[in-house]
């Protein structure tokens, strides 16, 4: 070193405070409970990633409204919401295991890098021993993995694609939404009903993850039913403008055209078909039909008048007239002052499954929980009986099969349930193909640290 | 030391001394304190200061040097990433092939996109680089997907079996260096604050120190300053019979290698890879991180960096709780409407935050924070002493 000054005196003061430093009482934070961020003291934190900027804001703001009231009620504010009506009678409203909960958020921008970093910082920073939230499958998987690698609980937001808990499932993660496979299956023999059995589909599939599995879902369910299918095209995800997509649709000899799109994708390309007149042509001697897999309520205000009469399939809606519906719909009515989307419902639920594991499970320990969340049934949470699957962590229940309304009474009543389909038409084997097959497993449980 | 000046090995040892005692430096409030909030010493965000500190620095070689305004550089950190994740995945859990096989990776696809776009300056080298980046995305996000995982990205499965390590049946492998995990390190409590130290942190932190310590190097070298030159004035640098096409493709390969290098570390402390990695915003984010900081100072970028990745993980946790325990002090009415003045600025506005931020910042300090700091300094100096001749020392901001 060419320019050292190191005095005498420096080094000593400096050995000096060094060593002052290191006296201190010291102890490596090494969670003698044997799993990641136990929780100590009176609290526990829960982490609640959502996406605040980007496509899907309005999802997450719903999710984190969701998950506000959620720890209200848990912590024995409010009016209890679903806790009332919940078959599992363990929380009793004052928090979880005693604990009170705390929350942190989080943006996950909708990117898979910014919901890792988040998370992450909630895992590290804040000793959140359960991550929750998101708003699209890519982000779903990306936390899934991270949790699962950390050792915390994932409950899953709105994810619909099969991966979530197909080929990408994860022993810490759980999912409580619907999936592609679901949505397929569902409405197949609805549509079957509606429009016959002798149709020629055209798909248009929004060109990443989700869409190939809806596509392949919805074609598959449908081709049994005896329907053909003519063409599926792949769009561009951030495309907005779908003239070019739909002008050949009507001259392909397809009498029925399949929106395999999400968010403002299938706001847009729905919007167009309606402009281009599909849904007053004809073809092959029948009406000209459109179906669109996965509806959201966000979706159909943002559509407007064109989702009249086109059907569609959905996690949960607000009109339930069930008990555990009512009550939620009522106290987060209540609390914000308009009816809570499916996405907000889904989280709700999540938390409330959670927590209840683990006041079950007597443990925070994600394989307690883990543990006590599999091949659970429950009811009361607005989808009727439901099971946790043990062997790939997905939640089993009735499908609602909706329809756009034509008299909406207000801006949030866009949706009409036609039918419920069973449970029973909608579960499949963990090892169907749609789910990765014989490869995907859940691996071990982690505990983490 | 090492081939510096006086005033680089300075600076060099106090980036040495920053980086290596981050862990404190940046947790500052003790735990259960409100102001833990503010405390960044936690691995992850530890980990992404020095790697998009590196993606900075090597952008400035490039942009503060040349300056030719890359807008796809996003695409040479997920090209790097995508590289390390089948690194992990096929070859061995060891993080070092991996970076190496990112950067060399990284490097082939600058050289490749660097030599046509080079073949324009200005702002249509700007935007065939933004070219370049997008298609690489839609590439990635959907045609690609069978490489590159689509929309979900890759991850390390419990069905990879990579050739020279032994994973267990049906194991997630994790990522190591020689046999110790990324995640591996120890906390230590002292009174009330608990500081992490983290091995991937300082792996990377080393990582990020070999770059700066090349990228000073560069900057003095003779070939930093035909770098220079071709940023001063390309024609007369043709009329004296020079070719600035050479200089400034090695100048671009460097800079997508120290993308690569960051893109391969990111993988390294984080087992996956998303197409989103090199959205334009991506790329936008690097050269923000530049001109914050001071395009074409030594420091700039890793300031600038530092700044942008602290607002959004630090000030964008901040929730409408947190704030009424701020103010709850406050009687009631007035809580409530500082509460609400103060919302539209954190959590989810954090990105309004940071646009003022940065017009600030231009505005008033186009040298970017160091000018910042410099001229804070010459206040310091010119009251004790009106030295004014020192004012030209250290680093020059461009422009």
């Amino acid at each position: 070193m060419s320019n050292s000054n190191f005095t005498r005196r420096g080094v000593l003061k400096t050995g000096a405070i060094a060593g002052a430093g290191l006296t201190l009482p010291t102890y490596l934070r090494a969670q003698d409970s044997g799993f990641t961020n136990a929780p100590t003291g009176d609290t526990v934190t829960l982490g609640f990633n959502v996406p605040q900027s980007g496509p899907y804001a309005d999802e997450g703001a719903d999710e984190l409204r969701a998950y506000e009231l959620a720890v209200e009620h848990l912590n024995g504010g409010g009016d209890g919401g679903m806790l009332n009506t919940f078959s599992s009678k363990a929380l009793d409203g004052t928090g979880i295991m005693g604990k009170r909960v705390e929350y942190v958020t989080g943006d996950t921008q909708t990117k898979s890098d910014a919901a890792r970093a988040s998370a992450r910082s909630m895992i590290e920073k804040d000793g959140a021993v359960m991550i929750t939230g998101g708003s699209s499958s890519g982000v779903a998987v990306a936390v899934q993995a991270l949790c699962q690698e950390a050792g915390v609980i994932f409950m899953a937001g709105l994810t619909h694609s099969n991966d979530t808990t197909g080929k990408d499932r994860k022993a810490n993660g759980f999912r409580h939404f619907f999936n592609s496979y679901m949505s397929g299956a569902a409405l197949a023999p609805v549509l079957s009903n509606a429009y016959g059995t002798d149709r020629k589909a055209y798909h248009l599939t929004a060109d990443y993850n989700w869409g190939y599995t809806t596509e392949e879902a919805v074609r598959s369910s449908t081709e049994a039913m005896g329907w053909e299918t003519v063409n599926a095209v792949k769009t561009p995800l951030t495309q907005t403008d779908f003239s070019s997509y739909i002008a050949p649709v009507l001259n392909s000899g397809a009498d029925v055209l399949v929106l395999n799109h999400y968010g403002g994708n299938m706001v847009n390309s729905l919007t167009n078909a309606v402009q281009f007149g599909l849904r007053d042509a004809q073809a092959n001697g029948k009406n000209f039909e459109i179906v669109v897999p996965l509806y959201s309520r966000l979706m159909a205000s943002g559509a407007g008048a064109n989702v009249k009469g086109i059907y569609g399939s959905t996690n949960w809606h607000w009109s339930l007239q069930d008990e555990g519906s009512q009550a939620f719909v009522r106290s987060f009515g209540e609390k914000y002052g308009f009816p809570p989307s499916q996405a907000a419902h889904t989280c709700y639920v999540q938390t409330l499954l959670y927590a209840d594991a683990v006041t079950r499970a007597g443990s925070f320990a994600p394989c307690a929980v883990a543990e006590a969340l599999e091949d659970f049934e429950f009811d009361g949470l607005g989808n009727g009986p439901t099971l946790y699957r043990a062997e790939d962590h997905q939640c089993f229940k009735d499908v609602l099969v909706v329809r756009g309304k034509e008299n909406p009474q207000s801006e949030f009543d866009l949706l009409e349930v036609v039918e419920v389909t069973p449970v029973e038409q909608v579960t499949y084997a963990p090892d169907h193909p749609q789910m990765g097959g014989a490869d995907a497993t859940l691996g071990s449980c982690n505990n983490g640290a | 030391m090492l081939g510096l000046n006086k005033n680089d090995t300075t600076l060099f040892l106090v980036v040495l001394g920053l980086t290596l005692l981050a862990p404190f430096i940046l947790n500052p409030f003790p735990e259960g304190t409100g102001m833990a909030q503010f405390n960044a010493g936690y691995p992850d965000l530890m980990q992404r200061f020095v790697i998009f500190g590196i993606f900075a620095i090597g952008f400035n070689i490039l942009f503060g040097l040349t300056g030719y305004l890359s807008f796809g550089h996003a695409a040479f950190l997920g090209v790097g990433s995508y590289a390390a994740i089948w690194s992990l995945k096929l070859f061995t859990l060891d993080v070092i092939p991996a970076i190496i096989f990112a950067i060399i990776l990284a490097g082939a696809f600058s050289l490749l996109v660097g030599f046509i776009s080079l073949r324009r300056s200005g702002i249509y080298f700007s935007i065939l680089t933004l070219a370049f980046a997008q298609m690489s995305y839609a590439l990635a996000y959907s045609v690609l997907t069978p490489l590159t995982g689509g929309e979900t990205g890759l991850q390390i499965k419990g069905t990879d079996t990579p050739l020279l390590s032994n994973v267990a049946e049906g194991e997630i492998g994790r990522a190591n260096f020689l046999g110790m995990e990324m995640g591996s390190g120890f906390d230590w409590a002292a009174g009330g604050w608990a500081f992490t130290f983290n091995l991937g942190y300082y792996i990377a932190a080393v990582a990020m120190l070999i770059a700066f310590y090349l990228s000073i190097r560069i900057f003095r070298s003779p070939f930093g300053i035909m770098l220079r030159a071709v940023k001063s004035n390309q024609q007369r640098m043709n009329y004296t019979g020079l070719s600035p096409k050479p200089y400034t493709l090695a100048a671009f390969v460097i800079s997508g290698m120290y993308a690569g290098l960051a893109g391969g570390l990111m993988v390294a402390m984080d087992t996956q890879v998303g197409p989103e990695r090199m959205f334009w915003t991506a790329s936008g984010e690097v050269v923000i991180m530049t001109i914050l900081g001071g395009a074409g100072t030594l420091l700039g970028p890793v300031l600038g960096a530092g700044f942008i990745k602290y607002f959004e993980n630090i000030v964008s946790k901040i929730n409408k709780d947190i704030l009424h325990n701020w103010f709850a002090f406050l009687p009631d009415g007035f809580e409530d409407v500082m509460v609400s003045l103060v919302y539209p600025f954190v959590g989810k506005g954090w990105h309004l935050t940071l646009g003022i931020m940065f017009m600030l910042v231009v505005i008033f300090l186009p040298g970017g924070l160091v000018e910042g700091g410099q001229r804070l300094m010459g206040l310091f100096r010119r009251k004790s002493k009106s030295s004014e001749a020192d004012e030209a020392d250290g680093t020059e901001p461009a422009e």
